[in-house]
């Protein structure tokens, strides 16, 4: 594959997906109902990446290291710590975890 | 700026993980700078890992970045000007950036989004820098659990936007439906899927 082809489709695509919403849709009002969608857009977006993330190898399920990782940095996260050192502990839980086993 | 050091992190990874799936050092950095998108790079990379083609790599990438029309249509009301000066402010947005600037009644401070994503912009080039330069020296990065990067901050990013019980809700649908469809259908289109859990917010 030529990579270079493939970071220029990417750039593309990108730029266009971001421009489109502010270009499109402009400065105009819009309903009340439509903006309590987008409101709730994010938090199914976020649990979907968190769950894909930490839990599916391609179209695998499977539970891992990572999957540990990342529940211990939740864990830290629901305590209130800073995402900073729930990235970090995770990153080491994963670390310590593959080399234990 | 927790965000900039997370972007920092990931970056680098990605620099790492781009060096092994044979791009060059100056191909990782290019893509960091122009696409700058985590979830789209790691998309594209893990398609060109796993032997997939030039499109399918592109539209997994695109796909993987479907939620950003989402936040630029949610952004829209609060950007001034033209439809070019609208397009150039439309592509500060990242996650954490546009949950930051979301003031949660349907409007965004465009300044908060435009001064938290210049940092994670600065850090994810100089991370991918690093990354790509030093990558080669670490061997397999996966031992090193960088993969628990991503979806680590991720989640940090969820627990600050469970305000309420409908918020909770459609995060519960959206992880469900994510999880249901990952046998079945490419990478990407999971997550999209998962965004349609937010129409439950057309009932009052």
């Amino acid at each position: 594959m030529n990579l270079w082809l493939l970071i220029v489709g990417c750039v593309v695509t990108t730029a266009l997906v971001k421009a489109a919403g502010p270009v499109v849709v402009g400065g105009r009002e819009l309903p009340a109902g439509f903006l309590r969608v987008v409101a709730l857009m994010a938090p199914p977006l976020l649990a979907a990446l968190v769950v894909t993330a930490a839990l599916a190898d391609g179209q695998r399920l499977e539970v891992g290291a990572d999957t540990v990782g990342v529940a211990v940095g939740g864990l830290l996260l629901w305590r209130g710590r800073s995402v900073v050192l729930a990235v970090l502990v995770a990153v080491m839980v994963t670390t310590a975890l593959r080399a234990a086993f | 700026m927790p965000y900039a050091v997370v972007a920092f992190v990931l970056s680098m990874s990605f620099g790492v993980l781009a060096r092994q799936a044979g791009f060059s050092a100056t191909q990782a950095i290019v893509t960091s700078a122009l696409v700058f998108a985590g979830s789209a790079q790691f998309a594209a990379l893990s398609v060109v890992v796993s032997g997939g083609g030039l499109v399918a790599a592109v539209a997994a990438a695109t796909l993987m970045i479907g939620r950003f029309l989402a936040m630029g249509i949610a952004l829209a009301p609060s950007l001034p000007g033209g439809p070019l000066k609208r397009a150039a402010q439309g592509q500060t947005v990242v996650d954490a950036s546009w949950a930051l600037a979301n003031r949660g009644d349907g409007t965004f401070d465009r300044w908060l989004l435009f001064g938290t994503t210049l940092p994670q912009y600065l850090c994810w080039i100089g991370g991918t820098v690093l990354g790509a330069l030093v990558g080669d020296l670490l061997g397999d990065p996966d031992r090193f659990g960088l993969d628990a990067v991503y979806p680590t901050f991720f989640l940090g990013m969820l627990i600050a936007e469970l305000r309420d019980r409908r918020s909770r809700t459609v995060a519960a649908v959206g992880a469900v439906v994510a999880l249901a469809l990952v046998p079945f259908t490419p990478p990407g289109v999971p997550i999209l899927a998962a965004a349609a859990a937010s129409l439950l917010g057309l009932r009052r």
